[in-house]
């Protein structure tokens, strides 16, 4: 059963990928071996596939660094919860198909720790009998998400979701 | 209906009137790449089988770790030189100096433009109204393979410094200001528009970028002073590039550059900022000065003031980094670098150093650093439990004299660490 990785607000960054363990400094095959690797260095040994992230206020904020989350995909990371977002990370986030849910409710309801599943289509996540109900995302990235990612997206169609036809 | 300034720039790209929420797509005038990124860049490129539609329009500069610290680097910017070569796209190599500054130097930023940075830190050409905006490498790729970019018009937020700021107080001492008022995150997805009235249109070109600079620690898309003052000069401003006095803005908020006093951002976030007073007197063990948001010629003007004469505390390593080679050149010329070394500095290689913790300069557990940089995160410089304090050329100077936190009007009481150490 996937488990809640829980953590406060203002997560940066810096902690999610130290920038000195960027794929740049240690390899494209290792970085995410150093996710969260200050702030909770049992973290990346411990992620399963699957595992939820929940975290609180104005998530990764800082450095524009791609491959923050992207190393959090690579240990199996489909989606977080987050109180709110800080903006370059959400436009990340989106367009590595981690989905990024925001929910403050959920957010104070889930714990550390916690066995849920997270039911993508219909935005739920379930801790027992319990049922929580996820916000979905905007439209118009459900609409890039919906064809794998905005850079399948725009192979296919030569234009971004909402543009018009060039 | 009146619009801000960031509407006026994205309206002018999108070519139709747009407003605050609306979702636009828009010609980019310039995709800035930096090294660290590259790697990523070129992978998501590959998986959209596309090329730069416009050579001309992408920029990569190698200043993250430059020159390089290991293999991988190395490797990382061999292969930016040889795809640049291969696409025709510039690349500025070791040693030009930070990405932002030199695009800047280059004019490749230019008012009522856009340009998308693979940096946080893109926010920086707001210097001089042209919009910048930091993103990561799929949305950098994207740009570069179509020329543009999709965006939501961003809520304006509009700040105001008026007036003048007192001797020994420093634009960053303003942007700091400005970062506590707005908080980390008040101005997360919107434009800071920067209005500099009643004495403040004075501030420099540098002065401008480190205002723009500061304004993604609370969040921002883009940071866009309103041109006046010596950028109607250094550039030609189009006469459509100022917001209207109708214009709908989300918050408003002043603030009296006269009544600014020395500030720092004290660990671990930015927006925790405190007058130099509070934390006076905290050992210190290395002063690093640089960075797009403080290495510029006036920037080390400023620290040369506070350092000549004196010399830096026993106990405390002075850094101090250049933001580009032009900088660098400058201040050998007029001097600045002789009254720099004499103190005890040590001079790095134009780039961004040690700022994200990946060289020249690594905090080691426990230690102390005051840096005229932009972030003091948990680890950034290095070490998990290492300290940052933010703080303005002049005070990072005088800090490093002291061996302590210290303002420059500090340093003759200081005497156990400073001056007097060596002036006996």
């Amino acid at each position: 059963m996937p488990r809640v990785w829980k953590f406060g607000d203002s997560i940066n960054t810096d902690d999610i990928l130290p920038g000195k363990y960027a794929p740049f400094m240690v390899g494209e095959d290792k970085f995410q071996a150093f996710a969260f690797a200050h702030l909770r260095p049992e973290f990346a040994e411990g992620f399963k596939p699957g595992d939820l992230l929940v975290c609180g206020r104005n998530t990764g904020l800082g450095s524009s660094r791609e491959y923050a989350p992207e190393a959090l995909r690579k240990l199996g990371l489909k989606a977080i919860i987050a109180k709110s977002y800080a903006r370059i990370f959400y436009r990340n986030l989106v367009n590595l198909g981690i989905m990024p849910f925001e929910s403050a409710e959920v957010v104070g309801a889930l714990n550390d720790g916690d066995e849920v599943e997270l039911v993508f289509e219909q935005g739920l996540v379930k801790r027992g009998n319990q049922v929580f109900k996820l916000n979905p995302p905007p439209a118009f990235l459900l609409q890039a998400l919906g064809e794998g990612s905005i850079l399948e997206y725009y192979k296919r169609h030569a234009r971004f979701p909402g543009e018009a036809g060039r | 209906m009146g619009q801000t300034l960031a509407e006026k720039i994205l309206s002018r790209h999108a070519g139709r009137e747009v407003r605050a929420g609306e979702l636009v797509v828009v010609e980019v005038d310039q995709v800035m790449v930096v090294d660290s990124i590259a790697g990523s860049f070129f992978k998501r490129l590959a998986e959209l089988n596309a090329t730069p539609r416009f050579p001309e329009k992408v920029t990569i500069v190698i200043d993250h770790v430059a020159p390089a610290a290991n293999i991988e680097v190395a490797t990382a910017q061999k292969e930016i030189r040889e795809w640049g070569n291969k696409h025709g796209c510039r690349v500025f190599d070791v040693g030009r100096g930070i990405c932002h500054q030199v695009l800047m130097e280059e004019g490749l930023s230019q008012p009522g433009g856009i340009v998308l940075g693979s940096d946080s830190h893109s926010t920086t050409y707001g210097a001089v109204a042209c919009f910048g905006t930091g993103m990561g490498a799929t949305d950098i790729a994207l740009a570069a393979a179509s020329g543009r970019t999709w965006l939501r018009v961003p809520e304006s937020v509009k700040v105001t410094f008026k007036g003048k700021l007192a001797p020994g107080v420093a634009a960053k001492d303003a942007a700091l200001e400005m970062v506590r008022v707005l908080t980390a995150d008040g101005a997360t997805y919107m434009s800071v528009e920067i209005h500099l009235v009643d004495g403040a249109e004075s501030m420099t070109r540098g002065e401008r970028m480190t205002l723009a600079n500061l304004t993604v620690e609370a969040g921002a898309k883009c940071g866009l002073v309103v041109p006046s003052g010596e950028i109607l000069s250094i550039y030609q401003v189009p006469d459509w590039l100022y917001p209207d006095a109708g214009a709908i803005y989300a918050r408003k908020i002043e603030i009296d550059l006269s009544t600014l006093t020395p500030l720092v951002s004290v660990p671990f976030f930015v927006d925790n900022v405190q007058t130099v007073d509070s934390v006076a007197g905290k050992k210190v063990d290395q002063v690093f000065i640089g960075t797009c948001t403080n290495g510029r010629l006036e920037d080390l003007h400023a620290a040369a003031e506070v350092l000549k004469g004196r010399k830096v505390a026993q106990h405390t390593r002075l850094l101090v980094i250049p933001a580009s080679s032009q900088v660098l050149e400058q201040a050998t010329e007029d001097g600045t670098l002789l009254t720099l070394l004499q103190a005890g500095a040590t001079i790095g290689t134009p780039g961004c150093g040690p700022c994200m913790g990946r060289h020249q300069g690594v905090l080691a557990p426990g230690e102390v650093c005051v840096s005229t940089s932009n972030r003091n995160f948990k680890g950034r410089m290095g070490a998990a439990d290492a300290e940052i304090y933010l703080a303005s050329p002049r005070v990072a100077a005088a800090s490093a004299v002291a061996g302590v936190i210290a303002a420059p009007e500090d340093l003759e009481t200081t005497s156990s660490y400073g001056l007097n150490e060596t002036g006996l």
